[in-house]
This record gives C-alpha cells, sequence and structure tokens, in this order.
C-alpha cells in the first residue's frame, strides 16, 4: 500500500536523501548547521521528526540539535509556502517605507509575519537586510529580489 | 595546473593581453580578446533590475551574426551606481550605459556594435543631463573614488580565475611564498598600518602576530562574510565580484601565521556570494592555487565555506566560531582571545572580506604607497554602501580622510525632493548618527568614535528631515533585542527596557525621567555587555540624544513628532485661510475621517483619522498641516 501513496514514497525518498546528508557530514567537524541547511532543503522545514533523524544520525543530543534551530532565524519548524515572500525590513529598506508594503502584503494575503496560507502558497516573513539596499525597498521571493516596492504595487504581485 | 611561478606568470602574459582593451589598449583586428568588449553588471541590484535579460539579449544578437570572435560579453560584479542599474561599460570606447532594458538592445547592437556609434540617451549622465564620456573615470559619482578593495570589481569576469590571473591575480601569493618569511609576511601587515575593515578597527598585523607566534600546530584563518549590518553590502559585492582576492589573502594569511586551513562564514541570505565562492574556492583548487604544494613552494592551503543561518550576533568574531562549530551562536568571554584559543580550541584569526581584499594590493604595491592614503591613523580606502534618502545608492570606495559632505553631495547627488539632511547613519545598529554640523569632518576610525558612532563595517544610510530620530532608535533597538542571543544579563534584559522606554516616548506616553532613566541604561549596558553586540546596542540611542534630544522632548513634554512619523502622536489638520475647498483629500481619505463639503469647507475627524497622511500628500495647495 505504500508504494501506492504519493506522500508516503515522498516521504520514504526524503528519508533517503536525509541519511545521505547525514553520512556525508558525519566526519566533519562542526557537521551540524551544514546538515540542517540541506535537510531543510529537502524538507522545506525542520519538523520534529527531523531534527530527532539529525540528532541520532549525528550523535548529537536531541535538545542540542533543537536549541541550535531555535537561534537561527534562518532554519524554521513551521512549513513554508511555495512562494516563500520576504520583505526586507533592513535600514535603508526603512526608512524608506518598508513597513507599510509589509503591512499591505498581511492585508492582501491575509496572515501575519512567519505564517503560511493553507493552500501551501505563500508565506510571509520579514527579514533582515538583503544586501539590495541600492532598491530600497526591496522584497526577495524565493531566491528573486524585487526593487523599490510601493504599497500600491503590492497588489500586482 | 599552475605548477610554478613562471607558468603563473606565463598564464598572466596571455590573459593580459586579451584585457588590455580595458585598459585603454590598442585595438588591432587580431586581439586576443575581440575588437570590443562588453562588460555587463551580473549582480545585486544590477540583477533584480534585470541585467541578465539585458545580458542573454546581447549575447543572442552577437551569435546570430557570428560576431563571437570579435566582441566578448562578460558578466562582471557591481559596478557601485547600483541605482541606475542595470550598467553596462563597452570597451575599447569606454562608453558606461545606465538603465539598460532589454528593448534597448537592439538599438545598441545596431548603433554601437555595428556602427561604432554609441547610443547617447543611455549614457551615463549627470543630473542636469550633461552626458560623461569614459564615466568610470570622470563621471562625478566615480570621479573622487580610488579603488583598492574594489579594484577588480566590475571590472573582471568572477568567474573566471584567468582574468583575476591577468589583474594580477595570486602575484601577491606568489611574491610571498617567494621571497618572504613567514614574519616577514607579519611585519609587513603591521608596518602597513592596515586597520580591520569590520568595524572595530583593529590592527591587523597585530592579530596576526598574536597568532604567529603561538606554537600549536593547527592554526585556523577565518573570513567573516557574516554581513549583518542592515544598509551594508560592500562585502557581498567583493565576494560577488572578486572572490579570488579573498581567497588569495586568505592563503597569504595562512603562510604568515602557519596555517593551512580556511572557514569563510557567509550569510545564507547572500545566495549568490556563496555560489560565486565555491566556484571560485573549485577553481583555486583546480589550478594548484589551493590546495597542496601551491606554486611547488611547499605550502598548502584549503578553504571551506560555512553558511550562517540568520543570526546578526554570528558577525561577532567568537560566536562566529561558535557557530562554525555548530552550536547556538553565543559570543565567549575574551580573554582567551581567538588569536590564542579560537575554533575548535586552535589559534585563529578572523579578518573581515574587505579587509582581506585589501590585503594582495599591499602586499604587491608595498607599504609605503598604502601609508600614503588616507589619515594619520586610519591608513588606505573605505567602501561605503550609500543608502537611504539619497538620489544615487550605491557603493563606493574612497581614501579614509574624505568628509561625509563630499560623499553625500558631491558623488551621490544630494537628497532628493529638495528635501534638506539631517543626519547619516554610520556603522548599523552598533554606530549613531552623525548631524549636518559634522558633514566636513573627516570621515575616519578616531574621528567617528569621537562624534559617537562608529565606522562599522560601512553601511552609511542617509536621512532627511522627514525621519524620526527617535523612532530610528526605536527601529534599531528591535533589532537588537530581536537579535540579542540572551547570554548575559545586560543586553538580553537592557536592551529590551530601552526598547520600552522608546516606544512609550514614540507612543506620547514618556516623561522626562524616561529620557534621563534611557540614558543610565544605555552606559550602564554599554559597560557590562559581554560581546560587541551588547556594548554597542545603546549607541543609537545615546548618539540620537546627543544631537537630537530637542526631538525627544518635543515627543515627551509637547507629545508631537516633529518629523511625523510617530502616528500616535501625530496630528493632521486642515488649514482654514489656504484651502479651496476642492475635496480632493476627502475623495482620497481611506477611512472617510474627512467631514464636510465644497461649501462649509472641510475639517478632519480626529477620532477616525487613522494619520496615514494621504490628504497631505494629495492636497494640491499644501493646505493640510502636519503638527500645526
Amino acid at each position: 500500500m505504500a508504494s501506492n501513496c504519493k506522500g508516503c514514497a515522498e516521504f520514504e525518498a526524503n528519508k533517503k536523501a536525509l541519511d545521505e546528508v547525514i553520512e556525508k557530514y558525519k566526519n566533519t567537524q562542526g557537521p551540524l548547521i551544514p546538515a540542517l541547511h540541506e535537510a531543510q532543503q529537502i524538507y522545506g522545514y525542520l519538523p520534529f521528526e527531523v531534527q530527532r533523524q539529525v540528532a541520532e544520525g549525528l550523535d548529537i543530543p536531541l535538545a542540542e540539535v533543537y536549541g541550535v534551530v531555535s537561534f537561527y532565524t534562518g532554519f524554521t519548524t513551521k512549513p513554508k509556502g511555495k512562494y516563500r515572500i520576504n520583505v526586507c525590513l533592513g535600514t535603508a529598506c526603512y526608512v524608506k517605507g518598508a513597513e507599510s508594503v509589509l503591512d499591505k502584503f498581511k492585508t492582501v494575503l491575509g496572515l501575519n509575519e512567519g505564517d503560511c496560507t493553507e493552500d501551501r502558497k505563500f508565506s510571509l516573513d520579514a527579514c533582515r537586510c538583503i544586501g539590495a539596499c541600492g532598491l530600497a525597498p526591496a522584497v526577495m521571493i524565493n531566491d528573486d529580489v524585487y526593487g523599490n516596492v510601493t504599497p500600491d504595487n503590492v497588489e500586482l504581485f | 595546473m599552475i605548477k610554478n611561478v613562471n607558468e603563473l606568470n606565463a598564464l598572466r602574459d596571455i590573459k593580459r593581453q586579451e584585457l588590455k582593451l580595458r585598459h585603454g589598449g590598442k585595438v588591432s583586428a587580431s586581439q586576443e580578446g575581440g575588437r570590443m568588449q562588453i562588460l555587463v553588471c551580473g549582480v545585486a541590484g544590477c540583477l533584480s533590475s534585470g541585467s541578465l535579460e539585458v545580458a542573454s539579449g546581447l549575447e543572442n544578437l552577437i551569435k546570430e551574426n557570428h560576431l563571437e570572435d570579435e566582441v566578448k560579453l562578460i558578466k562582471t560584479g557591481c559596478m557601485g551606481l547600483c541605482v541606475q542599474g542595470p550598467l553596462m561599460v563597452v570597451y575599447p570606447d569606454k562608453v558606461m550605459y545606465t538603465k539598460v532594458k532589454p528593448e534597448d538592445v537592439e538599438e545598441i547592437y545596431e548603433s554601437h556594435i555595428k556602427g561604432g556609434k554609441p547610443v547617447e540617451r543611455l549614457m551615463a549622465a549627470e543630473a542636469d543631463g550633461k552626458i560623461i564620456e569614459d564615466a568610470l573615470a570622470n563621471h562625478s559619482f566615480y570621479s573622487k573614488q580610488m579603488k583598492i578593495a574594489l579594484k577588480n570589481c566590475g571590472q573582471i569576469d568572477p568567474y573566471s580565475i584567468e582574468e583575476y590571473i591577468g589583474c594580477d591575480g595570486y602575484q601577491a601569493l606568489a611574491k610571498v611564498l617567494g621571497e618572504m618569511e613567514p614574519e616577514d609576511v607579519v611585519d609587513t601587515m603591521k608596518a602597513s598600518n592596515l586597520r580591520g575593515r569590520g568595524g572595530a578597527g583593529f590592527p591587523t598585523g597585530v592579530k596576526w602576530s598574536f597568532a604567529a607566534a603561538q606554537q600549536q600546530r593547527k592554526k585556523y584563518v577565518c573570513c567573516n562574510a557574516d554581513e549583518g549590518d542592515p544598509g551594508a553590502f560592500m562585502d557581498r559585492s567583493v565576494l560577488e565580484g572578486d572572490p579570488h582576492s579573498v581567497l588569495e589573502a586568505m592563503a597569504i594569511a595562512g603562510y604568515a601565521i602557519g596555517s593551512d586551513q580556511g572557514y569563510i562564514y557567509v550569510r545564507a541570505e547572500y545566495p549568490v556570494a556563496v555560489k560565486t565562492l565555491a566556484a571560485a574556492i573549485e577553481q583555486a583548487k583546480e589550478y594548484g592555487l589551493l590546495g597542496e604544494n601551491i606554486l611547488g613552494k611547499g605550502f598548502n592551503f584549503d578553504i571551506e565555506v560555512r553558511l550562517g543561518a540568520g543570526a546578526f550576533v554570528c558577525g561577532e568574531e567568537t560566536a562566529l566560531m561558535t557557530s562554525i562549530e555548530g552550536n547556538r551562536g553565543e559570543p565567549r568571554p575574551r580573554p582567551p582571545f581567538p588569536a590564542v584559543k579560537g575554533l575548535f580550541g586552535q589559534p585563529t584569526i578572523l579578518n573581515n572580506v574587505e579587509t582581506y581584499a585589501t590585503i594582495p594590493r599591499i602586499i604587491l604595491n608595498g607599504v609605503d604607497w598604502f601609508n600614503s592614503i588616507g589619515t594619520e591613523k586610519s591608513k588606505g580606502t573605505k567602501v561605503f554602501a550609500v543608502g537611504g534618502k539619497i538620489a544615487r545608492t550605491g557603493l563606493v570606495e574612497v581614501p579614509m580622510g574624505t568628509t561625509l559632505r563630499e560623499i553625500v553631495f558631491d558623488m551621490c547627488g544630494g537628497i532628493p525632493n529638495g528635501k534638506a539632511f539631517k543626519a547619516a547613519q554610520t556603522g548599523g545598529p552598533s554606530g549613531g548618527c552623525i548631524p549636518a554640523s559634522a558633514l566636513d569632518t573627516p570621515i575616519d576610525y578616531d574621528n567617528l568614535i569621537a562624534l559617537g558612532s562608529m565606522m562599522g563595517s560601512g553601511g552609511l544610510i542617509v536621512m532627511d528631515e522627514d525621519t524620526c530620530m527617535v523612532d530610528l532608535a526605536r527601529f534599531f533597538l528591535d533589532f537588537t533585542v530581536d537579535e540579542s542571543c540572551g547570554k548575559c544579563v545586560p543586553c538580553r534584559l537592557g536592551t529590551k527596557r530601552m526598547h520600552e522606554i522608546l516606544t512609550k516616548i514614540t507612543e506620547g506616553r514618556g516623561t522626562l525621567e524616561d529620557i534621563d532613566k534611557l540614558e543610565f541604561l544605555a552606559n550602564n549596558i554599554k559597560n557590562a555587555a559581554l560581546c560587541g553586540l551588547g556594548q554597542t546596542a545603546p549607541n543609537p540611542v545615546l548618539s540620537t540624544l546627543r544631537y537630537f534630544r530637542d526631538e525627544y522632548v518635543a515627543h515627551v513634554v509637547d507629545k508631537r513628532c516633529p518629523a511625523g512619523v510617530c502616528k500616535a502622536i501625530v496630528r493632521y489638520k486642515i488649514d482654514k485661510d489656504t484651502c479651496k475647498k476642492c475635496g480632493i483629500c476627502k475623495k482620497h481619505c481611506p477611512v472617510g475621517a474627512i467631514e464636510g463639503d465644497r461649501k462649509t469647507g472641510f475639517t478632519i475627524n480626529r477620532d477616525k483619522c487613522i494619520k496615514c497622511g494621504v490628504c497631505m500628500e494629495q492636497c494640491p495647495f499644501k493646505s493640510v498641516l502636519r503638527n500645526a
């Protein structure tokens, strides 16, 4: 039955991929953070099960793994949308009105910061400076940066 | 694989011929690099503005017309004038095009590439529309710049180690390995008086000498590419535009202190930089310029890239090392200093990207040359990322001692929309504000400290009269509260309390006593926090209090925000005397807070008003007043 279930097959494939990642980093110095980065790439986020697999695989206490995951904003334990919207709130963007851009996204999508729409299509986050200060205010959607965003053109996205 | 210095030089000489075109060399039909080279910025701002579409459009036209041997297209790193992107420079004509759109490509191809006639309407021009020839040298944005760290940025293909070699790349490493003892390298760095470009300004040579003196066999060379200061993007530009300069300098550092392993800790938020770095390391290994027995001199050095995961505190040196080790990025008390006991418990040196990018030039051009640039105690140049309320946002590299006025007004075109300069913020959340009265102070490490700010990594955010300084201080504290790692009490609790007081003031609930309390807290946190983050966190508050105390007082006593930013205490009013009763304000008000009609005139219902300011923006007669 498992072979007929798309979700299960995906789960198995991901688990195998994660095992490979763990194997790859087992013998490097300071393996945890690179391993978590790749785990997040596979799953899109770091649910408890994944953290446990990493902890067991690298022989690091689960508490420490959770400690690291919760410390860095780059790691998330909540799923993200297909389109990850990141509104830059760095100084240059803030001074040029990034907050009203973020507010507009919140109203348009009906989301709060850090949340994801139910269909997992969009998720909204505010982020630290993405180094596109020349184009402030900037918004990053997945890996693409959009510059000079105003509340008025938010809906165009 | 380059086995020795002779082979390196031979390759350099070949590539030099190709690069000659970009340095004003003579053009001949049979030239190696073709008759024309077109450089398109392919990173950062220009990338976001669509430079890759422009590049691929041109590439297609060149291919369709079989001009591949004659016309070369090169995607480079940042050229600096990000606001005018996508940028493009055509050699040998030295013509710079700005704001090039995919639909302009055809015209550039027909007129310039084929016809030899530059497209004037796209050429870089001054604010008054005057076209500037050889803009990279003559345009007011560039003419006062002096490029050392950014020398190759925007001039070479970052994915080509050969172009870097053609620009004397890896010559400094060859010189060091061939002609100098490790202690000579350390002495050279000391004599150059180079100070760390990451913020604190510690002398690089002194740092190296501490690590060199340690006897352990395993030592590490680290590069801090965790550029976290909001508003700073020079490290990103170096990594994306000239990654080999950093690798070369790290190898030089490895030779000087006796290390064979380097780590570059780079932000995960910079995916392009990570990709460029990985490609550069791969190439350097392939060419034998990293790895074992480099240039046949028996020196081994390898570099690994480690990704950050979004924690500002990891830009602090001990936190960075803790993070590479795979832990929560919490700082450690010093001493022991990293030069004695750093990464994995071994002696470690950590320098910033821009510092490294400067080092090969110092080795090649000599310490006397470097010492001839800058001010008495700050030598060389500094890159500033200029942003905020400024006509030309972008990246500038200037000799230390250049004044803020020169950067803001002469180079970056001043404040747009006829507004007045209020202050510039340097050093990010660790720095402070420089008021208009200090516009003519030469900028160097010590002058900035005396002004109550700091160099930081070189972010320079310009603010005009519409920026509220109390709100700005609150914004930075919001940042530090969020980014405080929580290890030490002064930072964890202190910044939170400061943030609460600032919020209270911006909401018009503050008292004069609160301002004193704020100052007291700030000074205590400065003295007692464990690491650089906490020790500098109060700086935005202290410096705004120093120069803009009257704004704090206005918020507290008059319950008024002079810049009109703090919504809780802003009041809008329609001036009956100048109002022409046109009704535009009423039409635009999103919440229906404007009452009245064209006969009686209009008033704002304060209970309904959400203080968005739309009425003020829309009024054609400037009859909507703020804080009147």
